[in-house]
């Protein structure tokens, strides 16, 4: 192998995309098709006296009006993780349905649906629907909804708990803790954000009744795992007859995962009216209707003995679900946030207590990095408030207790205290990377002579680790999870030699019909040109389980290089045949069997032909050339790198300004060095995001007062400086392509450091701590507050 | 209400409400989807186009408003299978990844090439300020961007 993987190939997917000729869901148009618009619930928490449809019903246009009387017999959606409370009993699961009848629980609960000729019509009849509602009292904030006498957002579950977790040894923590010679503690507020693809969130449902089939076309992750949900938990219908199709999908980060409300809503009322149903959120909608991510209140100590080896980690949180269970909303506290909180360090002791709340808010789940950035960031943060707190430089601090480096191969694995065995890793080594590439002497030197200057220089460290290739399914089956998480691929040669490629993996930005196409390949020794990538439909790809958790290459990669070694060993076997030689004489390369040692060869497209031509074919052997894999991986992988930020404080204004960021990344084997590059600055860039700009933010009465993008402050191409990005490579010892994911890594890793670097240059002015987004207001106070 | 427009080199004359906005009428009625829609309240800079030569956001215009106005979309960037530098250099420098946005990024990028052919890069994350990307970071749209300078 090895003229394409490790090249940075230009994306065969760019030129649709830079002309225009991209097909996203809101871009598709059916014949006879209507629109949908939704109305939603303008308070937080009331109950339904009534819902007046008369007047929609007569208005232009009209086609049909429902309301959550409708669906009353029609299931809600689905969670798909289950957690129990710590004394067994099955979390609280309320229902989530498509259309509610009793009462709204979140601002941008949807009540009602028009469906119309035109969107304006259906919009114009929506706004002529009358709904009465009995106000109630509002509980957004998870600590609050657990006390006595909050709101309950379900009248039937107490204390709003969904459940109530633990992971780690608690008496071992607590004696690391109390026996410590420091102990650091944080209060920590991880902000709610709102992921903010930037296309919003479209489905068209289709009924066929002369075939009494249906077609779904989505802005999803994961068309397979939604056609799954939407027939066996909602609708109750036969997947055999369901049609899932995601084809260009325009961002997702976690937020188009899950199966939602209105995808089960537009094919339903398909059936029902007998014509096609479109509906496209506005920006407004997806702020209050996107699953968001984060939210958690969070106490973290960790206990140091008098050399700067950690003894302890004690972490309590109250993590925020907001009003309604998401897909995979209940593993993102605990699994994948719980059992990270040995990051790199030798930790002997670990203990995590957590509660899962409901909320009169916007449900929330995966977001980019999904629980990972959590613990990242509570472990990070006390890392340079301690390493300040000891008087001892934050890279020696973390040096001090890094796991020493494993390869997974000749070292074994690492056991965690929270239930996780690391791959492989040398941490560090990123970390001398990330010291040398920013110069770090001279840069504390350079920040002494700004401070005697009177301007306030600051360095952050974060040295993250996350678990990706998400994941084998018999751990994430004995975890709850209600799924398997394998991947599969289909590769069909064709009789010409060109190679169909069908991957249950789902690009939404990640480049797999470039990535994927040369791992095909080199593998089969073809030109790229010869492969063709598709994803996205459930009638073409067998089945999938979609694209997260940084698992497309590690996972569905792994699918197609099983695949690809199926299609190479029948391939000898053909050419062997050819060649009237053993399959155990050739050599396989550049595309051709050849008999070694000799120049009798065979090439790709001969084998390919002669499998669909079987004239002279090995005797009892089945004709064509195409296989599927189903590949379910032995661990997760574990990503990991160093970050280090760089930022000025104005103290007369409290902004923040990003100077350099230093992104070093063991993604394992690479494949595609523009395209991890591209994705580790697109997740610096989002964790960044939360540092310094982005927060939702809910008012007393449970409105988001951050709903638009005038209020909620995404990074802008001015906010933002160079990103400067390298990789060291400690492959992947349990996967065949040896990688490990990069998609995720920036977003997790990147919102400590900027903290921790605004804290740092804050220092000599008192201040200890900030909350994030750090906003100018924000930051100026806690300089007035540290000063006063 | 009727209305005429110029649009990549062809004349459309459609009825239109009077309320639909330039943005709805290229994608609904002349089925010109290379220009998205990201929001409601015209800060993500999606649906730019240029009109009588101006990047403009077309979500802040009526059509009404563009009778008789010759108006370029992303469709129309290209020199038929050629690809303007611009869409050349998102390509050669990743400076896309979903590739909702880029059609957008493509003609404000267009517009600032047109004022300043050798922009330095504050001047281009300047220029691009309102337009969102969510996936790249904005460092290899700037990259693209100088590509294209160089290579128009």
């Amino acid at each position: 192998m090895g003229k394409l993987i490790g090249e940075a190939v230009k994306r065969v997917e760019d030129r649709r995309f830079t002309t225009g000729a991209g097909q996203y869901t809101d871009d598709i148009v059916l014949p006879r098709m209507t629109h949908a618009h939704i109305v939603r619930s303008h308070l937080a928490h009331a109950r339904i006296r009534s819902v007046n449809t008369a007047a929609a019903e007569n208005a232009s246009g009209v086609v049909a009006v429902l309301t959550g009387e409708d669906f009353k017999d029609v299931g809600g959606v689905p969670c798909g993780w289950q957690v129990d409370f710590k004394d067994g009993t099955t979390m609280h699961e309320p229902k989530h349905p498509i259309l509610v009848a009793d009462k709204v629980r979140h601002v941008g609960d949807a009540v009602a649906v028009v469906i119309a000729e035109t969107k304006a019509q259906a919009k114009d009849g929506a706004d002529l629907v009358e709904v009465d509602y009995e106000e109630l009292p509002v509980v957004t904030d998870s600590t609050a909804a657990l006390q006595p006498g909050a709101p309950l957002v379900h009248d039937d579950l107490p204390n709003n708990m969904v459940f109530d977790w633990e992971l780690g040894d608690q008496g071992a923590t607590d004696a690391g803790i109390a026996s410590a010679h420091h102990v650091t503690k944080l209060e920590i507020r991880n902000q709610r954000l709102v992921p903010n693809a930037i296309e919003p969130r479209s489905y068209i449902g289709d009924y066929d009744a002369a075939r009494d089939f249906y077609t779904l076309y989505t802005s999803s992750q994961n068309p397979h795992v939604i056609r799954l949900l939407m027939c066996a938990f909602v609708l109750g219908l036969p997947e055999h007859k369901v049609r899932v199709v995601a084809r260009d999908v325009g961002g997702g980060f976690g937020s188009k995962i899950y199966h939602y409300t209105e995808e089960a809503l537009v094919i339903w009322a398909s059936k029902k009216i007998g014509r096609p149903i479109k509906w496209t959120s506005e920006r407004s909608e997806a702020f209050l209707t996107d699953a968001h991510g984060r939210d958690h209140n969070t106490t973290a100590e960790m206990g140091f003995d008098a050399g700067g080896k950690i003894t302890a980690l004690r972490v309590r949180t109250d993590a925020n679900l907001g009003a309604y269970l998401s897909t995979f909303s209940t593993c993102i506290p605990t699994y994948l946030h719980g059992t990270l909180l040995q990051g790199q360090y030798t930790t002997p002791a670990i203990h995590i207590s957590l509660n899962a709340v409901f909320t009169n808010t916007t449900a929330v789940d995966a977001y980019r990095g999904a629980g990972r950035p959590e613990a990242t960031y509570l472990i990070e943060r006390l890392m340079d408030t301690a390493a300040a707190e000891l008087n001892i430089d934050p890279a020696e601090l973390r040096k001090r207790n890094f796991i020493p480096p494993f390869d997974g191969v000749n070292e074994p694995g690492y056991q965690t205290q929270v239930a996780l065995q690391y791959d492989s890793g040398n941490y560090v080594a990123a970390m001398d990377k990330a010291l040398e590439t920013i110069g770090y002497q001279d840069l504390r030197r350079e920040q002494e002579e700004a401070r005697k200057q009177g301007r306030y220089l600051g360095i952050g460290f974060s040295s993250y680790i996350e678990a990706c290739g998400i994941a084998p399914s018999a751990v994430v089956g004995s975890l709850g999870a209600r799924a398997g998480l394998f991947e599969s691929a289909n590769v069909r040669v064709q009789p010409t030699g060109k190679v169909s490629v069908y991957t249950g993996s789902h690009s939404h930005g990640q480049g797999h019909e470039t990535t994927f196409a040369q791992v095909v390949a080199d593998n089969l020794g073809i030109p790229m040109e010869d492969v063709e990538i598709v994803h996205g439909d459930t009638e073409q790809v067998a089945f999938g389980m979609g694209t997260y958790g940084s698992r497309s290459l590690a996972v569905g990669g792994s699918a197609i290089s099983k695949a690809l070694d199926k299609i190479k060993e029948k391939g000898a076997k053909i050419a062997a045949h050819l060649l009237e030689a053993s399959a155990d004489d050739l050599d396989f390369a550049d595309g051709s069997w050849t008999v070694r040692g000799t120049d009798k060869s065979v090439a790709f497209g001969e084998v390919s032909l002669a499998a669909y031509v079987p004239h002279n074919f090995p005797e009892g052997m089945e004709p064509g050339i195409e296989f599927n894999s189903f590949y379910d991986p032995v661990n997760f992988t574990y990503p990991f790198g160093t970050y280090i930020a760089v930022v000025e404080v104005d103290p007369d204004t409290g902004t923040v300004s990003l100077k350099r960021f230093v992104a070093v990344d063991d993604v394992g084997n690479i494949i595609n060095p523009m395209i991890v590059d591209g994705q580790i600055m697109g997740g610096v860039a989002q964790g960044v995001g939360q540092a310094l700009l982005e927060g939702a933010n809910y008012d007393e009465s449970g409105q988001l007062s951050t709903g638009t993008y005038l209020d909620y402050a995404m990074p802008r191409a001015d906010d933002l400086p160079s990103i400067e990005v390298s990789q060291n490579v400690t492959p992947c010892p349990h996967n065949p392509l040896g990688v490990k994911g990069c998609g995720e890594a920036g977003t997790i890793g990147s919102t400590p450091a900027v903290v921790n670097a605004a804290i740092d240059a804050l220092r000599p002015l008192g201040v200890t701590d900030l909350e994030m987004p750090l906003s100018p207001p924000r930051v100026w106070s806690a300089i007035q507050q540290a000063s006063a | 209400m009727q209305v005429t427009m110029t649009v990549n080199g062809s004349s459309f004359t459609s009825e239109v409400e009077s309320r639909t906005l330039l943005v709805q009428h290229l994608r609904d009625n002349l089925d010109l989807t290379g220009t998205h829609v990201g929001c409601d309240t015209s800060s993500c800079g999606a649906c730019t186009i240029v009109v009588n030569g101006e990047a403009v956001k077309s979500c802040t215009l009526l059509a009404v408003q563009c009778d008789g106005a010759e108006i370029t979309t992303i469709e129309g960037l290209a020199n038929g299978d050629t690809l303007h530098p611009i869409q050349e250099g998102f390509r050669e420098k990743h400076g896309l990844q979903c590739g909702f946005c880029t059609p957008g990024m493509i003609m404000t990028s267009w517009q600032l090439l047109e004022r300043n052919p050798n922009p330095s890069d504050g001047e281009i994350r300047h220029a691009l300020e309102g337009n969102f990307c969510r996936c790249t970071g904005y460092d290899n749209i700037v990259k693209a961007v100088q590509w294209a300078a160089q290579n128009s």
